[in-house]
């Protein structure tokens, strides 16, 4: 056994070891780098839940350390017969009471904490502030994100942007089958389901946001098919003041004019083959059901293609040439038809001049 | 009567294990068939860790590695693990209250074969166009959208199926550990194994049937037109939900609680000692069983069921740390004072503690319902339930394999090999998991089948990789063990450890067909130690030598589940094919037409005489 | 006692369901299987309460049940329970040709219980209210229908072990066979009043 516990020494040395490179993790992803008030509640109760755990591994470990190396059979015991034990009362007695007093100290601000997080009386109320209180209807697909302010009219998708340090209201649905929808640095996580729909708020720091270079990534969580590992999101917090300017700018954006020929022609394709299901502008009236695709009103400021792909154009054509190939079971795949070379290239010049900003 | 099938034929053996009835023989089939089925879904986890190698790997992608994501669970809940722990409940229960079978030998068979048929049927999806894809939990609306193959009825049947064995199972246990017990043989007696496979079949018996009415919507909704989780027509995908954790919490316990038997046995046998406050632990596990119908809900805190709810379910799972650290420090004193060997057995025994302890606190941490919206569905949980049922069940399994392979089959394993097998198997569990509660923890989704660099998560799954490798070459060793103990192993007396305290240590090794010669009388807690330390070497009878009743073989277990096997094919493709329903009726015609023979046909048994019985007690002692 | 034995009226002891070790496993084996049904059924309850005005179109229970019919079949399937009593009663006292008469008239109001049920689905078919009509058609059938089904089996069950055992009366062996026949002929009966409570009764009421 002292090889054994040798090894033990060694391996956690190697955890330790692992856990500095691996650091935290990134600002904008990991939940040990909380961005904002509801990643802090959950980070303190992780804290709080750690150190009671860690406490319990400690006192087990003496002993077992100690009885291990103490109790080992030794040589010339191979006859001896220890005195048979029936129990201890006063030990069952500490071992049952001492647990009890720390699952305690974690039950009272576990109970507390959830049920500020599910406190979303204020984007209920019927004469809320409808400037102040800013509401986002998440609804996810297979596999894309689409965000909709109802105070405002707009739609956007794959990209969320928000207003920093106050709170923002979520509805969550689905609409084929169930997801997750998680920003793993600003709070998590809330499931999007079919049935019903579901609402939580959260919280993005505006230094935090700042750290984490102005984006954090979001995932779903749940397994929802194919791509499932693919169904990224960003989310771009903005300052007040710039998020209204956003606003604005997204309620006024007009019909996309094209003046580059090239560009001209993939819009005619783009009005061929892809506008059923794509809208070209954040004012889509049409209902739910009816937007089966990503709204592209913004897709020239995007961070990313298809939720993954560096955002440029060899990424564009790449996933218009084939989407199964970039991801498996997505539901672009076959709708359009087979394109020539010098169409991908004009539709993917038409859809990069596609901006907001 | 090892002595007796060695000279037989190779059809006779396997005529003789396909109508056998024995709970002895029917444990080497579940050890089989369950250690089949664990290296099948040991080859997925390989496959999983090396496609999740390197970020933006290609080798399994999309649908093909949600595949076998969740065959990998499915195999290993269902057809693993169960099954590997009936292996050592039919083996060694019996023998442990003193009695020369179970109560239901006929309903013990049929229990094997149906799970049998239905793990081989839902393993035949892999050729039939893809394997289920929904992940082991299959929730409701990603099961109804999988359209592409049969996958998810494979899954649906086949779990039924092999669920009504698991049923019957139960059923079993629970009747012969409360009718069959050996004179003397209270149930503040009986040992901590046999007390834990009591309250596990309770909990299946009361777990499963929500289990088969979850599978029972999901085929209707998917082969016959139902809408129980389709909300275009008012149905509802929860419902699954809640079925499916009614079941799903209590088997995780189904699983552990065995588990938690089989060390206690370990500990005590391997210190010396009687296990240390045995009514408090008999207390803590009828405890643990019954927390664990009321704690469901906190695999559903993201589901948006109310903080009131979420709350009360949070409380109600902190509580269930209580009783487990309870048993956690009675192991250690039973330890304390004691006279330690370090057996293969023990090792992992001993390694379990710390193992299991970390897989313990972040279960109380995951009950944190405020904080598990974070760890929800990251790779936090994958680290969390592994460390659980891999440093505790599969560890146990692993434990239990050396401890009793002298028992049942009456050759020792090579320790030195299972020493090598346990370090190589500990190491790599660690390497494998541990780190997967940082990837978890920096914002890794499970049940992803690849990852973008930069996210930081690199390190963590390439060290993750190389563990399952470690557990990979480990057990291939402890299959090198058993060929070899197979062909030239030690052969061992009834007592086979020296310091056995149970029942089963009294007879020898393999036992003889009717177990007992004569049913002993039991005098306390660890019958067999009594009487060793007053110096005897056998159990006091509690019954004069006599003819010993024998129930009779039968092949309608194996014909009973077959038909099921058939029946799933034809319901599986009756939507497809003009053949599917008949098959289908075939296929039920064949089992209610091999159980109406059964009813029909009486059983009444034959009888061992006592002439006989004496010479095979003569032969079992010279061997 | 053996199972085998031939007995007497004075020699056939008070519970011959349980004179055995066989018999004293089956009994206490059909009850434990008993309390999984007991899972079972509430999961379909639960189920079917959950779903039960998701009509999605189709009829709704207040328009589709119909008492007199409902009323009947209950009717049938009580007064069956009590038969089978008479039918243990005269097995107790070991009175076997009584006992077949009793379990034969058993049979017969649960067969006539089957029919009503078979007739009351097939009127509902016609009403519009299919197994794939909406999430309530799906669970009223599959939680009445498994009972149905359970109705069917029992039924078989009893008429194969009074055809097997007709010539050669009462014995240790079958007896316990008889008895759990009966507590499963019991449970369905009682499942069926909390079918009838729950699903009718409630339903009418709406």
């Amino acid at each position: 056994m002292k090889k054994g516990l040798r090894n033990w020494r060694l391996f956690s040395l190697f955890g330790m070891m692992a856990l500095l490179l691996a650091g935290c993790g990134k600002p904008f992803l990991s939940t040990l780098q909380p961005a904002g008030e509801v990643a802090d509640m959950q980070y303190s109760l992780m804290l709080l839940s750690t150190s009671i755990m860690v406490l319990v591994i400690v006192v087990v470990a003496i002993i077992f350390v100690y009885v291990v190396i103490r109790f080992r059979r030794r040589k010339g015991e191979e006859n001896k017969i220890p005195k048979q034990v029936e129990g201890s009362h006063k030990l069952e007695i500490i071992w049952t009471v001492i647990p009890i007093i720390l699952l305690l100290i974690l039950a009272v601000p576990t109970v507390l904490t959830t049920f500020k997080l599910a406190d979303v009386k204020a984007m209920n109320d019927k004469d809320r502030d409808k400037k102040g209180t800013v509401v986002v209807n998440v609804r996810a697909n297979l596999y894309w994100w689409e965000f909709e302010y109802p105070d405002y009219g707009i739609i956007t998708s794959q990209d969320l942007v928000v207003p920093t340090n106050e709170k923002v209201y979520f509805n969550l649905i689905a609409s084929d089958v169930k997801h997750s929808f998680w920003i793993p640095a600003v709070g998590g996580k809330m499931d999007t389901n079919t049935d019903n729909k579901n609402q939580f708020w959260l919280v993005f720091d505006q230094k935090a946001t700042d750290k984490a270079g102005g984006v954090f990534y979001g995932k779903c969580a749940e397994l929802c098919g194919p791509s499932h590992a693919l169904m990224d999101f960003k989310v771009r917090p903005l300052p007040r003041d710039q998020f209204d300017a956003w606003v604005k700018k997204m309620q006024n954006a007009k019909k996309p004019v094209v003046t580059d020929p090239v560009a001209k022609q993939g819009e005619a394709i783009f009005n061929k083959s892809c506008i059923g299901c794509h809208a070209v502008t954040p004012l889509d009236k049409r209902p739910e059901q009816a937007r089966t695709a990503p709204n592209l009103a913004n897709f020239g400021d995007r961070q990313r293609i298809a939720g993954i792909l560096e955002h440029n154009e060899e990424n564009l054509k790449k996933w218009l040439r084939d989407p199964e190939s970039v991801k498996p079971g997505n539901k672009m795949t076959g709708t359009y038809g087979k394109l020539s070379e010098e169409q991908i290239d004009a539709l993917a010049k038409y859809l990069m001049s596609l901006k907001v900003e | 009567m090892s002595t007796i099938a060695r000279k037989k034929g190779v059809g006779a053996v396997l005529w003789d294990y396909l109508t056998t009835v024995d709970h002895k023989k029917i444990a080497h089939l579940y050890l089989i068939a369950g250690g089949f089925f664990f290296l099948l879904g040991g080859l997925e986890a390989l496959l999983i860790r090396i496609q999740l190698v390197k970020p933006n790997n290609d080798f399994l992608v999309g649908g093909l590695y949600n595949e076998v994501l969740t065959m990998h669970g499915t195999t290993m809940i269902f057809l693993a693990a169960m099954p590997l722990l009936f292996a050592f409940m039919n083996a060694v229960v019996p023998l442990q209250i003193g009695a020369r079978d179970v109560a239901f030998p006929f309903l013990n068979a049929l229990g094997f074969w149906m799970f049998f048929f239905g793990g081989l049927f839902l393993n035949c999806s892999w050729f039939l166009g893809g394997a289920p894809d929904a992940g082991w939990t299959s929730y409701a609306s990603l099961a109804l959208d999988s359209k592409a193959h049969h996958g998810i009825d494979f899954y649906t049947l086949g779990l039924q199926i092999s669920g009504f064995g698991t049923i019957m199972g139960a059923i079993n246990f629970l009747v012969t550990i409360i009718n069959m017990r050996a004179p003397g043989m209270t149930f503040m007696r009986m040992p901590m194994f046999t007390w834990a496979t009591f309250v596990t079949s309770a909990l299946i018996l009361f777990a499963f049937p929500p289990l088969t009415v979850g599978l029972i919507f999901m085929m209707m909704d998917r082969l016959f037109g139902g809408n129980f989780f389709n909300p275009a027509a008012g149905g509802n995908t929860i419902i699954w939900e809640h079925l499916f954790w009614v079941f799903g919490h209590p088997e995780v316990y189904i699983l552990i609680l065995p588990s938690f038997g089989i060390f206690s046995e370990i500990f005590a046998t391997f210190s010396r000692k009687r296990l240390f406050g045995y009514s408090s632990m008999v207390f803590a596990t009828v405890l643990i069983a019954f927390f664990g119908f009321m704690v469901w809900a906190h695999h559903m805190f993201t589901v948006g069921m109310g903080p009131i709810a979420n709350a009360i379910f949070a409380v109600a799972t902190m509580a269930i740390a209580v009783p487990t650290g309870v048993k956690i420090f009675n192991w250690l004193f039973t330890m304390w004072g004691g006279s330690i060997k370090f057996t293969t057995p023990m090792y992992y025994a001993v390694a379990f503690i710390p193992s299991f302890v970390m897989g313990g606190v972040t279960g109380v941490m995951l009950s944190a319902a405020a904080a598990d919206y974070q760890y929800h569905d990251s790779y936090f949980v994958v680290a969390h339930f592994h460390y659980v049922i891999v440093g505790g069940v599969v560890f146990a399994l692993l434990a239990g394999t050396h401890y009793w392979w002298p028992k049942m089959f009456g050759r020792m394993l090579n320790e030195t090999l299972g020493k090598i097998t346990f370090w190589l198997f500990f190491i790599g569990f660690h390497l494998t998991f541990f780190i997967q509660h940082f990837l978890g923890l920096t914002g890794m989704p499970r049940r992803v089948f690849t990852y973008l660099p930069n996210q930081g998560w690199e390190t963590g799954n390439f060290v993750s990789t190389v563990g399952a490798f470690f557990m990979a070459i480990a057990t291939v060793i402890l299959l090198i063990n058993i060929v070899i103990t197979t062909v030239k192993g030690e052969k061992v007396p009834g007592d086979a450890w020296g310091d056995g305290r149970t029942l089963e240590w009294a007879i020898a090794s393999p036992p003889p067909v009717y177990n007992f010669a004569q049913t002993p009388l039991v005098r306390g807690l660890d019958a067999f130690w009594l009487e060793k330390m007053e110096g005897k070497k056998e159990l006091t009878p509690a019954e004069p030598l006599g003819d010993i009743h024998m129930p009779n073989s039968s092949f309608l277990p194996f014909i009973i589940s077959f038909g099921l096997f058939v029946a799933a094919f034809g319901f599986t493709y009756h939507n497809d094919a003009g053949w599917g329903l008949p098959v289908g009726i075939l296929g039920l015609l064949i089992t209610f037409g091999s159980m109406f023979l059964r009813s029909v046909i009486d059983d009444h048994g034959f009888h061992i005489h006592k002439e006989e019985v004496l010479e095979l007690e003569k032969k079992g002692a010279n061997a | 006692m053996h199972a085998e034995e031939k007995l007497t009226a004075e020699t056939f002891p008070a519970a011959p369901e349980r004179a055995t070790l066989e018999g004293k496993n089956k009994f206490l084996g059909f009850w434990l299987f008993l309390g999984g049904e007991t899972v079972l059924f509430a999961s379909l309850f639960a189920t079917y309460l959950a779903l039960k005005d998701k009509t999605n179109g189709g009829p709704s229970a207040e328009e589709l049940f119909q008492m007199p019919i409902v009323f009947m079949a209950t009717m049938l399937l009580l007064t069956s329970s009590l038969t089978s009593v008479y039918a243990i009663y005269h097995m107790k006292n070991f009175d076997f040709k009584k006992m077949q008469l009793w379990f034969g008239i058993t049979v017969l109001l649960g067969a006539g219980f089957l029919a009503l049920e078979i007739y009351e689905f097939y009127e509902y078919v016609h009403e519009g209210h299919k197994f794939t009509t909406s999430a309530f058609s799906s669970a009223f059938y599959t939680l009445v229908g498994t009972h149905g089904s359970h109705v069917a089996f029992g039924l078989l069950w009893i008429l194969t072990l009074m055809i097997r055992n007709a010539k050669r009366g009462l014995n240790l062996y079958n007896a316990p066979k008889f008895y759990v026949a009966s507590l499963y002929w019991h449970f369905i009966d009682v499942v069926w009043v909390f079918i009838f409570t729950v699903v009718y009764l409630m339903g009418m009421v709406g």
